[in-house]
């Protein structure tokens, strides 16, 4: 997770649930080719979106010691268009957090319209590949993506 | 909690169908999980997630899907089959699954078959009971 999708953190409950906040802008290159005459925001940098939310929200529930990998999406599915000039909120639930994974759900709303809603599973890596040791830093949340959290309000932690 | 074999059935084949995306027809109780449905390894950990809540009962990964363990431990394979050593683990950590022509010919690599829609039928039924 090098590059940051979402804007800012509007809620945070450690080791229970995240909103995230992202806004839409046409500055946005992707959205000039998807479609042209008709820039929607791509369903899969919809789950980007929340996978960096709920990512972040199970890293920091073991304070970003283990590395969190996104391994399943279980569920994606959307009923509205996200259009430039949106803002779009994430909020995501941790539903089971263990030593080796943890499961998240999720609801991607722009005001009070459902966008999307996306579960998914996360793998705290070192644990759960057999024998296959990676490499000792956590190259997930490196410090250049911690030293941006640090910018991000945890209202909980002010 | 008084549940029969058919209702854990059903529920267990309700939880694969969500976790692997399966058909209802192809959720027979014979079906392998990983060769018949499509299991993958993070699916497993889905699976336990998915069944610990249909259920209401915490299962440890190491129990339903006892393979790890065994396969990093160089007393238990040799030449990718299992040895002597190594089957008898198996019988011991999956009371839970009937080893059938496995015996005749561990290998590991068919180890994945062992793990059926029945197997975890029992797994379920035997944490019930046991409860």
């Amino acid at each position: 997770m090098r590059w940051i999708w979402i804007d800012k953190f509007i809620e945070f409950e450690s080791k229970k649930r995240a909103v995230a906040l992202k806004n839409v802008t046409m500055a946005e290159e992707h959205l000039h080719d998807h479609f042209p005459g008709f820039p929607v925001m791509p369903e899969c940098l919809m789950i980007e979106a929340m996978a960096q939310t709920a990512g972040i929200l199970v890293g920091e529930a073991k304070k970003f010691k283990e590395k969190v990998i996104l391994a399943k999406i279980k569920k994606a599915v959307f009923s509205h268009y996200v259009k430039p000039g949106d803002t779009i909120t994430l909020e995501a639930q941790i539903d089971t957090l263990t030593e080796e994974a943890a499961s998240t759900s999720g609801q991607i709303r722009c005001g009070d319209k459902l966008i999307g809603e996306i579960s998914l599973m996360f793998s705290h890596i070192d644990r759960n590949i057999g024998g296959k040791k990676f490499p000792e830093e956590n190259f997930v949340f490196t410090d250049t993506f911690k030293s941006l959290i640090k910018d991000i309000s945890f209202p909980e932690q002010n | 909690m008084a549940m029969n074999r058919d209702e854990i059935l059903s529920n267990v084949q309700e939880v694969l169908i969500d976790a692997l995306g399966a058909d209802d027809d192809e959720v027979t109780p014979e079906a392998t999980l990983m060769g018949d449905l499509g299991a993958e390894s993070i699916d497993f950990l889905d699976i336990v997630f998915r069944l610990e809540k249909a259920f209401g009962i915490k299962i440890p990964r190491e129990e339903i899907f006892p393979i790890e363990g065994l396969m990093n431990n160089p007393d238990y394979v040799k030449n990718g089959k299992l040895t002597d050593a190594g089957l008898e683990e198996l019988k011991k950590k999956m009371p839970h699954t009937e080893l059938g022509d496995f015996v005749e010919d561990p290998d590991i690599n068919k180890l994945g078959d062992l793990f059926t829609v029945n197997s975890v039928v029992n797994f379920i039924e035997m944490k019930l009971n046991n409860k």
